[in-house]
């Protein structure tokens, strides 16, 4: 018998809040992104002790959906910082300044 | 906090040390990410808190899940932002003291945590939960215990989840993974004729889709 | 007719019986998805590269064949009422025959007008084609979800396939940094999206967009915050997905990068999918919580529809001041779904002014992008407003076709777009929000403003040429290699028989200031015609039909929508 699912969802909570001070904070694409999977890990582990606190494995199902949404978000996304980034040594999302917001 | 307090649940004593260790590594692997200069230590200390959060998964009898977390995340997606960084060579110190708009770290700190301390004292006030308990099947045993083909434990549980509720959702990852795939070709494609004026009249000269074997790897 | 098969797998082995599936529910996807596919596939077999024409003509007949099969949808749904199917994950109502039907024409259009600027810009391959019609088919999956599930996996199948498309143009420096933008912004919104689905799945116990309705019918929930938390991160998902103030820092930036014909299917069809998915689960699933969260719908739509007209007012890129007018839209929207928070016939009249709206727009934004695309010329740069001076001179059909489609943006009588304005406050006042009714008109008299003066400078007689239009002369030579480096374009493209002369007085202006200060030029520049290709005056021309069309003869569409705003109830 492990711990009451309050402690998870405060843990889960607290991750998912640093994971989205640090996309707003850091400068650095990849970072910034990391800090995105942090927040999906957050929902994860919220996800799994739901689905424990409910007795309903459907909880679980859909963190296999959030893993290939993930996986494929990933591709995509290091797929766009690589074709921009190939010929500069600079992922500092400050450094891009041909759009003006 | 006393650790009477903590097992009040009925949780044991090694219990509440696995989730005091996990929980530690977690926020620690979390806050690495946030504060390295490094992006190899960014993406090292995502690892650590991708290993925590599986740890937490097992403490919780999601087994399977646990071993794809550390699979696919640890195993698949930090592998991949290592390569990038690497690739693009861009493991070197940033100046993250630098703060390019006044002002916005402290905002940001200040509204995240108020939006965290609001969400936690939501989740404190209200009952953790008030679902309709078991709408899908119970995670362990199985559906009808006296059927003796029914699957049982918790991946055939899974299993049988992922092709009967969820199965359009399964479906539906398959247009996902076509993008992905389609996606990466498309923008790790180099234009053959970078320099050149883009032609309107010679299109069918233009690499095809399967140009990639016909690349030349610089 | 409906299409049932049983998949009932052998008792053998204690195998698991498969769900019923209803084929004719997600036969628009199917033919959408499986079509994007083979295309994929054949075009990847055949040794020559297809060319461009092959590829549209076969994703037009993709797109067709989708429209198609959700009219059939749609005579189903009219003979045997709404169902669900696939153990409820999928609901096929008059609401999402709707949508489909949205993004499905959406798609065919933007095929049309993608042709055209495909033989442009030099673009070859099915991939520009075939991730559209995965993104198309991620939105039709938005429309017709009954759990959040299926909610997410079409956001993101929509948004994914979005983030390459905007990055497609690879000489375009602002389009990989608009796909960034998006793409790390869109992630962001994606993650707080999925946290909200969390918590609603603990505090109903369920994804299941019906079963969380009747989890809410039937239990009263006393101390919820667990769920209206929940509730508030969907709704910033969602807001970030249909650029709601303060979720739209991304839209003005992603607008302006992306290819301009993707410029039109993204805000035309992100939004339409957003709304649709957002008026779904929060009508339908969270209709009981309406007093929680109309509210902030409310407080939402006011600060939208004012930055949105107050923002537009002040740019000088046409594509900018689109993004700002689509943000300007989406408050409409807003309006409308406020309204649908009411009980009854109240609500569903929202409802069906909400939809009413989106088709309205699908068709005025797909028209005016279509339209800045073309005058885009090569390299997908000249988007300067001051471009467009002495356009009704120069181009007398295409500044007619856009004065046509700003009218109907901004609300001229006998356009949709003034049946959609007018529905939507009528809606608003029908719910007794009349501040927000009159708020919206506010809006919309600032709103005119900006789209008159694109329409005055089209016809008033003088030709200005700004600074941008600088590095679009041809022969550039080291110091246009500099101007290019100054303003950060890639000198990639020729223009069409210019003085150079001009090139070096350009250039210096451009060095010394890059803001887009105007300069007086000769008369002989005249000839700045662009080429209007067929398939985008076919496009251009639907688009004009069906914003004058349908809104000489409301009565076909609004009856259309009115069908569609009956949302299936278990």
């Amino acid at each position: 018998m492990s711990l009451s699912g309050g402690w998870y969802l405060t843990l889960a909570a607290v991750l998912f809040g640093i994971g989205a001070v640090g996309v707003l904070v850091r400068r650095n694409v990849l970072v910034m992104f990391m800090c995105i999977e942090l927040m999906l890990n957050a929902a994860n582990l919220t996800f799994v002790t739901f689905s424990r606190m409910l007795g309903d494995i459907g909880g679980q199902v859909v963190v296999f959906f959030v893993l290939v949404v993930a996986a494929a978000e990933v591709v995509v996304g290091l797929g766009i910082v690589v074709a921009i980034f190939r010929r500069s040594t600079s992922t500092v999302a400050d450094d891009l300044h041909v759009l003006k917001g | 906090m006393t650790l009477t307090l903590l097992a009040a649940g009925g949780a044991t004593i090694p219990d509440i040390i696995v989730f005091a260790v996990s929980a530690a590594v977690i926020i620690m692997g979390a806050f690495g990410v946030v504060t390295s200069r490094n992006p190899v230590h960014a993406a090292l200390s995502l690892v650590m808190t991708l290993f925590g959060v599986a740890v937490l998964f097992i403490e919780q009898d999601a087994n399977f899940l646990a071993a794809v977390q550390v699979i696919v995340y640890a195993g698949a997606i930090v592998v991949l932002f290592l390569f990038v960084i690497m690739f693009l060579g861009v493991d070197r110190r940033e100046n993250i003291e630098a703060e390019p708009l006044v002002g916005q770290r402290p905002l940001a700190l200040i509204f995240v945590g108020v939006a965290v301390a609001s969400l936690v004292a939501l989740l404190v006030s209200s009952h953790w939960v008030t679902g309709a308990h078991g709408v899908v099947g119970p995670i362990n045993g199985s559906v009808n215990p006296g059927s003796p083909g029914a699957p049982s434990g918790e991946v055939a549980q899974l299993g049988k989840q992922l092709f009967t509720t969820y199965l359009f959702a399964f479906e539906a990852t398959a247009a996902l993974l076509v993008i992905a795939v389609v996606g990466a070709v498309v923008l790790a494609r180099r234009e053959r004729r970078d320099l050149e004026k883009p032609s309107v009249e010679s299109p069918d000269d233009e690499p095809s889709s399967d140009s990639s074997e016909k690349e030349v790897l610089r | 007719m409906r299409v049932a098969l049983l998949i009932a797998s052998a008792s053998l082995h204690g195998g698991i019986a498969m769900p019923h599936i209803a084929y004719l529910a997600i036969l628009p996807e199917i033919v959408m998805l499986g079509g994007a596919i083979l295309l994929l596939a054949v075009a990847s077999l055949v040794r020559s590269a297809l060319n461009v024409t092959v590829i549209t003509v076969s994703t037009l007949v993709i797109s067709l064949a989708s429209l198609a099969a959700a009219l059939w949808q749609f005579f189903d749904v009219q003979s045997h009422g709404a169902y669900t199917t696939l153990d409820h994950a999928v609901v096929l109502d008059g609401f999402s025959v709707l949508v489909t039907v949205l993004v499905a024409s959406a798609m065919a259009l933007t095929a049309l007008v993608g042709d055209g600027y495909q033989r442009r810009e030099g673009l070859a391959g099915p991939e520009f084609n075939v991730l559209a019609m995965v993104s198309a088919t991620g939105a039709m999956l938005m429309g017709e979800a009954n759990d959040l599930v299926i909610v997410f996996l079409g956001l993101e199948i929509l948004s994914i396939a979005l983030y390459v498309l905007a990055a497609f143009n690879r000489r375009r420096a602002e389009s990989g940094e608009a796909a960034l933008k998006y793409f790390l912004l869109g992630g962001f919104s994606s993650a707080i999206f999925v946290y909200g689905i969390a918590l609603t799945y603990g505090a109903t116990g369920t994804t299941n967009l019906t079963q969380i309705a009747d989890f809410l019918a039937k239990n009263v929930v006393v101390s919820d915050g667990l769920l209206l938390a929940g509730l508030t991160l969907l709704l910033v998902g969602f807001a970030f997905k249909v650029a709601a103030v303060p979720f739209h820092m991304w839209t003005p930036d992603v607008y302006q990068g992306s290819p301009t014909p993707i410029t039109g299917f993204m805000s035309a069809v992100a939004k339409a999918a957003g709304f649709a998915a957002l008026i779904r689960v929060f009508v339908s699933s969270f209709g009981v919580l309406r007093v929680d969260w109309q509210p902030i719908i409310y407080a939402l739509a006011v600060v939208t529809l004012l930055v949105g007209a107050v923002l537009a007012l002040i740019q000088t890129d046409i594509k900018r001041m689109l993004a700002y007018s689509s943000i300007n839209h989406a408050g409409f929207v807003l309006l409308g779904l406020e309204a649908a928070g009411a009980l009854g016939k109240v609500g569903a009249r929202g409802v069906s002014s909400a939809l009413y709206y989106l088709f309205a727009y699908t068709f005025m934004a797909i028209g005016s992008f279509a339209i800045v695309s073309v005058l885009g010329g090569r390299g997908d740069a000249a988007h300067e407003i001051s471009n467009y001076k002495g356009l009704g001179k120069r181009q007398p059909f295409l500044a007619l076709a856009f004065a046509v489609l700003l009218l109907s943006q901004a609300g001229a009588p006998f356009t949709t777009g003034f049946w959609a304005k007018l529905q939507v406050v009528a809606a608003a006042v029908d719910a007794n929000s009349v501040p927000l009714a009159v708020i919206a008109m506010v809006s919309a008299a600032v709103a005119a403003f900006f789209y008159l003066r694109v329409v005055l400078l089209m016809y008033s007689p003088k030709k200005f040429v700004s600074d941008q239009e600088g590095d679009r002369l041809e022969n550039l030579d080291a110091s246009g290699d500099a101007v290019a480096s100054t303003s950060a374009r890639e000198p990639l493209w020729s223009g069409s028989g210019r003085q150079t002369a001009l090139v070096n007085e350009l250039n210096a202006t451009l060095l010394l200031e890059s803001s887009p200060e105007t300069i007086e030029v000769p008369d002989e520049r005249e000839g700045d015609v662009v080429n209007v290709p067929v398939l985008a005056v076919v496009a251009i021309g639907i688009c004009i039909a069906v914003t004058v069309g349908f809104g000489v003869f409301p009565a076909p569409l609004a009856d259309f929508a009115h069908k569609a705003s009956l949302l299936f109830m278990p």
